[in-house]
C-alpha cells in the first residue's frame, strides 16, 4: 500500500505543475483526444466526459504564477483569478485545451468568458448559465435545454455523438468520485488529525486534472493509507471554512489555519467534486436527472440564490451541527461580490445559532500569513477557553 | 492643478426641469404611498418591467436610482460608511451600502420624505450579479414578498428561444400570480399592452433624441446630459403618458437646437466650440457629478454616445416594446439591456458608436464597485481601438462613493486624452499632406 505521504506527492506535483504536462500527456496519448477547461463553481463534467474529453478545472495561478500580462487586463479592485487565469492563457500553458466553460459564477467570471471568446477565438468557448430558479418545469426545464445546446457544441469539438448512454455511463463514473469525496470529508470531520486537510485538499485537487477513474483510484489509495497511519491527535478546535468556492486560498493558508490551532472539518474548497449531493439516477432522461440534481440536491454557496428566505444561511448552521464544528472562519478573496455581499446574512444566521466565526480576506498569491495565523490562533484559542462547552 | 468650481447658478432646458418635476412627484407619491393605500414594488433599473408594474397598481421604488440621488445631492457617503460599520465589505457595489446605509438611518429618501417599506421586491436578475444579493439583504430586512425572475446572459450574442421560453414562463407562472395576489389586483392583458403601446412611442423619440449626437456640432452630451434623458424611461415612467409627453418635448427641444446649430446646454449654459466627440462607457461618478462634467465641456468635449443610457434598455438597434406581443417583448428587452450583452456584442456597439458617430474615441469611465460593466474593459478598450484606429482612454471613479472620485487624478488623465486626440489629429493631417 502507497503512504499518504507518496501519494500526497504526486497530487502536489500535480498541483504545483501549471503546464498542465499530465493533460497534455493524456492527450498525446492518443490522436483525436480533446481537453475541456472549466472554472470553478459548477459546470456538469459528466458531458465532457462522455465525449471521451478530458475536463480539466481551471483554477487560476494560485502563489506560483507571476502575473505579467494578466494585470494588463485587470483594474485593481478585480479580483485575482481572472487575471492570473489570462495570464496562464496569453502565456500558452492552455494552449492545448480544446474548449473553455465559464460558469455564472459571477460577474467577473460571466466576463471572462467573453473576454475568452476574444482573445481565443479558435477556442469553443460557452458561459453556462445555470438556474436560479428552483421549479423543475421553469428553471429545470431551461437548464435541462441549455445542456442540450452545450451537448451540442462539445459534440462540434470531439467531432462525435455524445449519447444518452454514454452519459448515464459518465454519470455513474461521476457518482463514485462525489461518494469517494463525501467519503474523505467524513472521514476526515470523524479524525481530522488523520487527514491534515492540506493533504485532502491536493487529494481532492488532482481531481481537477486527472480522468476521473484514475482520481477515484487514488481517494481510495489515500483513504486506505491514512486510515493505516497513526498521526498525533492535536488540540485543535474543529472550524468550518467558507467562501473559498472560487478563487483558491494558497495552500499555506489551509495550512496555517491548522498550525494555529484549527482543524478544518468542513469547507467549500473544490465545490464541484461534491456539488450535487447524492448519486444522480443513471436510468431515464441523463441530463434531466442532471437538471433535477441540480434543483433539488445540490450544495448552498454564495453563487446561488435562496428561494426560501427562512433557508438563508442555514447550510452553514447544518454544516457546523453535523460536523461537530465548533466555529466557522469566513475567508473571501478580496473583490469576491458572491461571498463578500453574502457574507453579513450568513453571518446573521450564526449570530442566531451562537455559532462564533472571525473573517478575513485572502488573494491566491497571499503571502505573508503571519497576521492570519494570529487571527485564527486567537479565534481557536477563544473557542478552547470561551465555547459554552 | 485646481479643482473646478462649478458656478452655483445651474443652466437647465425645459426638458430637465419637466423631469425633474416628474422625478419629485414620484417620490411624493411613494412618501404618500401607506395613507394613499397604494403598493410598492421594489425593482431594478435594468430589466425592469413597468408597465407590468403599473398593470397592478403598483407604484415602482427603484433602490439604484434612490442611491443615485442619494449621490447627487452628497448624501451617499455617510450612507455608505454606515453599511460598513455594519459588517458590509469596502470591496462591495456602493449603489448597495448607499441603500442600506440609507434604511439604516431611517429610510428618508433623497428628496428628504420617508420611503415605504415595500409590499413586493421584483428581482428582475438582469446583466447583475448583485441585484441576487441586494434582494436577499432587503429581503432579510423587510420580511416581504420576494419574486425571483431570472433573466439569462446573451453569452453566445445572441438570445435563443430557450432563453425566451425560460423568461415567458417565469412571468406567466410566476411574476404575474404572484403580484396579483400581492396586489389583489386582476392581471389584464389588455392594460399591459397599453402601456407598452406608451413605451414605444417614448422610445422611438429617445432614440431619435439619442441619435441627434450624429450632427456636427451635437446638440446632446450622450453621457452627462443623456442621464437626464434616459431618467423618465429607465424609471418609473415608462409606459406613461408623462413620458411620451416627456420625450415628444425633448425630441422638439433637440431637433430646434439642431436647426441652430447649437451644441448641448450644460450646467454652465451653453457649451462653446465643440472640440472633441467621445464615446464614453461605463457608469458615471455621481458624488461630483457637476466637478466631473466640468472636466469635459471645459475642454470643449461633448459625448456622443455613451453605454450608460443603454443599460436600461438598448432601443438604437430597433427593438420596441410591442403590445402585440407583450409578454415575449418584455422577455426581450430585459435579455437585451447592455450589461446583459456579452463582450463582444459591447465591443461591437461601442466600435460602432466610434464610427458611426464620428468620435475622436473611446473614453472608459471604470467604476469600482461594478464589476458587470468594469470587468473587461481594459480589453474592450483594445479592440475598440484596433478597430477603429481611435485613441481610447481609461478613468476610474466610482457610483456613489466620494472617497473614489480623485478630482486631480481625472482631470490630469482627461487632459493627456485630448492632447493625445489633438497629436493624433496633427498626424493624421501630416499623413494627409504627405500622401
Amino acid at each position: 500500500m502507497a503512504a499518504t505521504k507518496d501519494i500526497v506527492a504526486r497530487c502536489e506535483a500535480l498541483f504545483e505543475d501549471l503546464n498542465f504536462e499530465s493533460a497534455r500527456a493524456w492527450k498525446a496519448a492518443e490522436d483525436g483526444r480533446k481537453v475541456i477547461g472549466y472554472l470553478p463553481v459548477y459546470v456538469p463534467r459528466e458531458i465532457i466526459h462522455a465525449g471521451g474529453m478530458l475536463p480539466l478545472g481551471v483554477l487560476g495561478g494560485g502563489d506560483r504564477l507571476e502575473v505579467i500580462h494578466g494585470d494588463a487586463y485587470y483594474q485593481s479592485y478585480i479580483c485575482r483569478i481572472p487575471r492570473s487565469t489570462v495570464e496562464l492563457g496569453v502565456t500558452k500553458r492552455l494552449d492545448f485545451v480544446d474548449g473553455m466553460l465559464f460558469p455564472s459564477t459571477c460577474d467577473v467570471i460571466r466576463n471572462l468568458s467573453g473576454m475568452w471568446k476574444l482573445m481565443f477565438p479558435e477556442v469553443y468557448t460557452r458561459y453556462v448559465d445555470v438556474p436560479q430558479n428552483f421549479d423543475d418545469e421553469l428553471g429545470g426545464a431551461f437548464f435541462r435545454q441549455e445542456m442540450e445546446e452545450l451537448k451540442e457544441g462539445l459534440e462540434g469539438v470531439a467531432g462525435r455523438k455524445i449519447t444518452d448512454d454514454a452519459i448515464r455511463e459518465s454519470i455513474a463514473v461521476y457518482n463514485e468520485n462525489r461518494r469517494l469525496v463525501r467519503e474523505l470529508y467524513a472521514f476526515r470531520a470523524k479524525q481530522p488529525w488523520k487527514t491534515p486537510s492540506a493533504e485532502v485538499y491536493l487529494v481532492v485537487r488532482a481531481g481537477m486534472v486527472l480522468p476521473i477513474e484514475e482520481h477515484n483510484q487514488l481517494i481510495r489509495d489515500y483513504l486506505a493509507a491514512a486510515d493505516a497511519e497513526d498521526r498525533p491527535m492535536r488540540d485543535n478546535c474543529r472550524i468550518v471554512l467558507t467562501g473559498t468556492f472560487c478563487e483558491q486560498p494558497p495552500l499555506n493558508l489551509i495550512k496555517s489555519l491548522e498550525l494555529a490551532g484549527c482543524y478544518v472539518v468542513d469547507d467549500d474548497l473544490l465545490l464541484i467534486t461534491r456539488w450535487l449531493l447524492d448519486d444522480v439516477p443513471t436510468e431515464g432522461d441523463p441530463l434531466g436527472n442532471l437538471a433535477r440534481a441540480f434543483l433539488h440536491n445540490s450544495e448552498s454557496t454564495s453563487a446561488k440564490y435562496v428561494d426560501d428566505e427562512a433557508e438563508k444561511g442555514r447550510y452553514l448552521v447544518r454544516a457546523v451541527k453535523e460536523t461537530g464544528a465548533e466555529g466557522v472562519i469566513f475567508a473571501a478573496p478580496s473583490f469576491c461580490d458572491p461571498a463578500l455581499l453574502d457574507r453579513p446574512m450568513l453571518q446573521n444566521e450564526l449570530k442566531a445559532n451562537n455559532i462564533p466565526y472571525i473573517a478575513f480576506k485572502y488573494a491566491e498569491n497571499s503571502g505573508q500569513m503571519q497576521p492570519i495565523r494570529e487571527q485564527a490562533g486567537t479565534f481557536a484559542d477563544s473557542i478552547k477557553l470561551w465555547s459554552a462547552a | 492643478m485646481s479643482t473646478p468650481t462649478p458656478s452655483t447658478e445651474v443652466a437647465k432646458d425645459t426638458s430637465m426641469l419637466q423631469q425633474k418635476a416628474m422625478i419629485a412627484g414620484h417620490y411624493d407619491r411613494l412618501a404618500t404611498a401607506r395613507e394613499d393605500g397604494r403598493k410598492v414594488c421594489s425593482t431594478f433599473v435594468p430589466g425592469n418591467l413597468n408597465e407590468l408594474i403599473m398593470s397592478f397598481d403598483l407604484l415602482n421604488n427603484l433602490p439604484e436610482v434612490n442611491a443615485i440621488q442619494s449621490g447627487l445631492r452628497k448624501q451617499s457617503g455617510l450612507y455608505v460608511m454606515e453599511a460598513e460599520k455594519h459588517g458590509h465589505s469596502e470591496d462591495v457595489c456602493t449603489y448597495v451600502k448607499s441603500d442600506i446605509g440609507m434604511i439604516l438611518k431611517g429610510n428618508v429618501g433623497p428628496y428628504g420624505k420617508p420611503l415605504p417599506d415595500p409590499d413586493v421586491l421584483l428581482l428582475c436578475y438582469t446583466g447583475c450579479y448583485t441585484f441576487m444579493k441586494w434582494f436577499e439583504l432587503l429581503r432579510e430586512r423587510y420580511k416581504c414578498e420576494t419574486i425571483f425572475l431570472q433573466i439569462p446572459y446573451e453569452g453566445d450574442g445572441k438570445i435563443t428561444q430557450n432563453m425566451r421560453d425560460y423568461v415567458v414562463k417565469q412571468l406567466k407562472e410566476d411574476v404575474i400570480p404572484t403580484l396579483e395576489r400581492v396586489s389583489g389586483v386582476k392581471f389584464d392583458i389588455d392594460r399591459l399592452r397599453e402601456y407598452l403601446r406608451n413605451s414605444a412611442k417614448a422610445e422611438d423619440d429617445l432614440v431619435h433624441v439619442l441619435q441627434a449626437a450624429k450632427t456636427k456640432p451635437s446638440p446632446i452630451d450622450a453621457y452627462f446630459g443623456g442621464i437626464y434623458y434616459i431618467g423618465p424611461i429607465f424609471g418609473a415612467f415608462r409606459g406613461t403618458e408623462d413620458a411620451i409627453g416627456y420625450y415628444r418635448a425633448l425630441r422638439e427641444e433637440i431637433d430646434a437646437r439642431v436647426a441652430a446649430g447649437q451644441g448641448p446646454v450644460t450646467p454652465e449654459g451653453d457649451m462653446g466650440e465643440e472640440k472633441y466627440r467621445l464615446v464614453v462607457e461605463g457608469p458615471p461618478n455621481y458624488t461630483s457629478f457637476r466637478d466631473f462634467w466640468k472636466m469635459f465641456y471645459d475642454e470643449g468635449a461633448v459625448v456622443v454616445a455613451s453605454s450608460y443610457t443603454k443599460v436600461g434598455g438598448v432601443y438604437d438597434f430597433g427593438f420596441r416594446h410591442d403590445p402585440d406581443h407583450p409578454l415575449e417583448s418584455l422577455a426581450d428587452y430585459c435579455m437585451g439591456c447592455y450589461t446583459n450583452r456579452n463582450l463582444p456584442q459591447r465591443v461591437d456597439m461601442l466600435a460602432n458608436y466610434v464610427d458611426e458617430y464620428q468620435a475622436d474615441g473611446l473614453l472608459i469611465n471604470s467604476i469600482k464597485s461594478c464589476n458587470s460593466f468594469s470587468a473587461g474593459q481594459l480589453l474592450i478598450m483594445r479592440e475598440v481601438e484596433k478597430r477603429t484606429g481611435k485613441p481610447g482612454a481609461f478613468i476610474e471613479t466610482d457610483l456613489v462613493d466620494p472617497r473614489y472620485f480623485s478630482p486631480a487624478n481625472v482631470k490630469n488623465r482627461l487632459e493627456s486624452y485630448f492632447q493625445m486626440i489633438d497629436q493624433k489629429r496633427q498626424g493624421g493631417a501630416v499623413a494627409g499632406e504627405a500622401a
